[in-house]
């Protein structure tokens, strides 16, 4: 692996070794040892959430960073390229960590640049490790990847992380229910790439009664923004909130998940269940995220 | 047969003639070629053909395609055959074929794609099962070839 920038680039072995080398940097039996490396994280888009898992995963193998966030403090203002801005950075760090609302971007920095390059988001389209963050806490739950029934719940239209997840759960032979609004229903491509692997997918309007069979919900906002008629927002906004309630008759090994930050669509009383999962998934970020650096720099 | 064709269009003494071109598409290869140079080019648009039942011809005198100026040819006239003329002698007689991939010419539909923001040409992998599709590599969307622009 010399850059991860797609989970569709990705195959089951690549992802069963970045499993086990984050259970392994989590369990303290390896230690990657970043000394004198220096990660440089280009956010051409706001995230704090990303950049300071990415900032603390490099700081606990003692390794350091430099940030840039926004395009206010770069010189693309004063008309320099991409690919001159890219260049210019690969000179000072070891490894590029970018963000950015330009779709393939990650994809270019990786032809442009000799050191390894991470997509922390491009636009719509990957969000590669959110997605194996997420297969680490699906795993660390489930005890397995393989054969899990999966829910994925709110903006499955928009939202990057959906996608990759479902690309990557479609490896390990996932069956889904995406539960949406009819407007933010899943991609037709997406559908298209799990249908071409045979994978098993059906399609809901609403999220309860259809959570009782599943491993694992992921879920994720309805954005009010997303509505051309506010009036369509508070009919449908309800069908997208999962509350305590919901839970009773859902499998012993059922877990919630959320790429955070929630905002209303998971209600606070469900923190306090053994459903609940999306703050420690929040902290199995930066395992990941230490494995996917440490693979990359070949510190592992 | 042959008289016919030879009357609507000029035989050429040396060059290139993209046959076959599926009847309406002639301009879309005009296009892809840029065939503003010396060259004389002949064309004829919605001919009768035995096996299209219409189809337009193209007749490049003294040019040559390269490999990836006929790979865009043939997402666009898969039907087309290629023929290569040397002293009014065909040399060489091929059909198109699809390829798996493809680099340049293509505009990207979406428009927050790289390739429209930045300087760089296009890249497509192209998938043959079924409708035939164009994934592009950097933003990774998939479209039916017959949605992809062709870049001038």
């Amino acid at each position: 692996m010399k850059n991860l920038i797609s989970m569709r680039d990705l195959s089951k072995e690549d992802i069963m070794r970045l499993m086990d080398t984050a259970a392994k940097i989590e369990k303290g039996e390896i230690i990657p040892n970043m000394q004198r490396k220096l990660a440089a994280l280009l956010f051409f888009e706001p995230s704090t959430r990303t950049m300071f898992s990415f900032d603390t995963a490099m700081k606990r193998m003692n390794g350091d960073t430099i940030i840039m966030s926004g395009t206010g403090n770069t010189s693309a203002k004063k008309g320099e390229t991409f690919a001159d801005t890219l260049q210019t950075i690969a000179q000072y760090s070891d490894i590029i960590i970018m963000r950015s609302p330009i779709e393939g971007a990650a994809r270019y920095a990786a032809e442009v640049v000799d050191l390894p390059v991470v997509n922390a988001g491009d636009g719509a389209n990957q969000h590669p490790t959110q997605a194996l963050l997420d297969l680490y806490s699906i795993i660390k739950t489930q005890g397995k990847l393989d054969n899990l029934k999966i829910g994925l719940a709110g903006d499955l239209r928009f939202g990057r992380t959906v996608h990759s997840l479902a690309q990557a759960m479609a490896i390990f032979g996932a069956e889904f229910k995406f539960i949406s609004p009819s407007f933010l229903q899943m991609p037709q491509y997406i559908k298209d790439d799990l249908a071409e692997k045979d994978i098993k997918f059906e399609e809901f309007n609403d999220i309860e009664g259809n959570i009782d069979d599943l491993d694992i919900l992921y879920v994720t906002r309805v954005q009010r923004e997303r509505f051309a008629d506010p009036e369509d927002y508070e009919k449908v906004k309800g069908s997208y909130v999962l509350n305590k309630k919901m839970l009773q008759n859902v499998k012993e090994n059922f877990k919630v998940l959320h790429p955070l930050p929630r905002v209303d669509e998971i209600h606070t009383d469900v923190d306090d269940t053994e459903f609940a999962y999306y703050f420690p998934q929040a902290k199995n970020g930066v395992y990941a995220r230490q494995a996917i650096i440490s693979i990359l720099l070949e510190e592992v | 047969m042959s008289l016919v064709k030879t009357i609507k269009v000029n035989a050429i003494k040396n060059g290139t003639v993209i046959d076959h071109i599926a009847a309406g598409k002639v301009l879309k290869v005009i296009e892809i070629l840029s065939l503003a140079g010396d060259n004389s080019v002949m064309i004829g648009m919605n001919l009768e053909s035995n096996k299209l039942g219409r189809k337009d011809i193209l007749k490049i005198e003294n040019r040559e395609l390269s490999k990836k100026e006929v790979n865009s040819i043939a997402l666009i006239a898969p039907s087309a055959t290629l023929i290569i003329i040397n002293d009014f002698e065909v040399v060489n007689k091929s059909s198109l074929e699809i390829p798996e991939y493809i680099e340049e010419h293509i505009i990207c539909p979406n428009p927050k794609c790289i390739t429209n923001i930045e300087d760089i040409p296009s890249k497509y992998y192209i998938h043959k099962a079924g409708s035939v599709t164009a994934r592009c590599v950097y933003c990774e969307k998939k479209y039916l070839v017959e949605e992809l622009k062709i870049k001038v």
